[in-house]
């Protein structure tokens, strides 16, 4: 009876473990990926308007398309603390550490995005606060 | 030529309810706090509709219901960022199910597994053409298996529903 029904599902378990497989494969590659965070970079409107260094705390007002959001850096974490968005989902997706990982502000149209040591080097940057 | 007209009335009407359903849907579901922080991702209720209308109507009408509902819902509770979300999201994610099922070796709940992991990876894909991100790897993966968690839910709830609709509804 239950070889049965293990027979019938087959293609079943097959379908959902590769889905499964995949899925694991994606969050170990980020995590992976993930050390070696070193910068946090600001892009409003899709351009890097800012970078800071992940190691130093501040805070800082980003001024987005239609509104503000307070960026906080302390003990090598990001977060957006305060913004005038109407979904607030920027503030509650937390704080933030590992390269790749990004905070997104659609409303704003704002990404707070940690980066590693290569995007030092990036010509692109307007301004490196050090 | 009567009985052909009414067979269209009563498809126009079916056509009608099912899309009207997924409007309900929207807004009941608009009516939740985002359960998860992140831009575009919600439970996705209105699935059910899409997966009912996929089993008891065929492809290519749970196409247009899904086409319709979209359209729909997107011009009344959002604007045309969440149109283009919506979209992009709910056809993968249809063509995906249409697919799985037209090798007919799959039962519906990992049909509607697949479906809802294809909705947010069609979300995804766009997010990052909109906000010039290309680190999406960490967004995938939580988006992977939060849709993967929802297609479970929906799968369960639209067996229990296609159990309990008659065929004569749609037929």
């Amino acid at each position: 009876m239950k070889k049965g029904i293990l027979k019938r599902v087959k293609y079943d378990i097959f379908l959902v473990g590769i889905l499964i497989t995949v899925g694991a494969a994606v969050l170990l590659t980020a995590v992976f990926n993930g050390q070696g965070g070193e910068y946090v970079c600001i892009k409003t409107d899709g351009e890097v308007s800012a970078v800071y260094p992940l190691t130093e705390n501040r805070r800082v007002v980003i001024n987005g398309a239609n509104g503000t959001n307070l960026l906080v850096i302390e003990n090598c974490q990001a977060y957006i603390s305060e913004a005038d968005c109407p979904d607030k989902l920027c503030v509650r997706q937390g704080k933030i550490s590992m390269k790749g990982q990004s905070v997104i502000c659609l409303p704003h149209r704002i990404v707070v995005e940690i980066t590693g040591q290569e995007q030092k080097d990036n010509s692109d940057i307007d301004v490196i606060v050090k | 030529m009567n009985k052909k007209s009414r067979v269209n009335v009563k498809k126009i009407s079916v056509y009608g309810m099912i899309t009207a359903a997924a409007i309900v849907l929207s807004w009941l579901e608009a009516q939740i706090p985002p359960f998860f922080p992140i831009p575009g991702m919600k439970i996705g209720l209105t699935n059910i509709i899409v997966v009912i209308a996929l089993y008891k109507m065929g492809s290519g009408s749970a196409m247009a219901v899904n086409v319709l509902r979209i359209l729909l819902v997107s011009f009344l509770f959002g604007g045309p960022s969440a149109l283009i979300y919506s979209l992009s999201g709910g056809m993968l994610s249809l063509l995906v199910m249409i697919l799985l099922k037209k090798t007919g070796k799959f039962k519906m709940i990992s049909v509607s597994i697949a479906g809802g992991i294809f909705h947010n990876v069609g979300q995804i894909l766009i997010a990052m053409l909109m906000t010039d991100t290309t680190s999406i790897l960490w967004y995938l993966a939580v988006l992977w298996f939060a849709g993967a968690v929802s297609g479970t839910l929906i799968g369960i709830l639209g067996n229990t529903l296609l159990k309990h609709l008659p065929d004569s509804i749609f037929k």
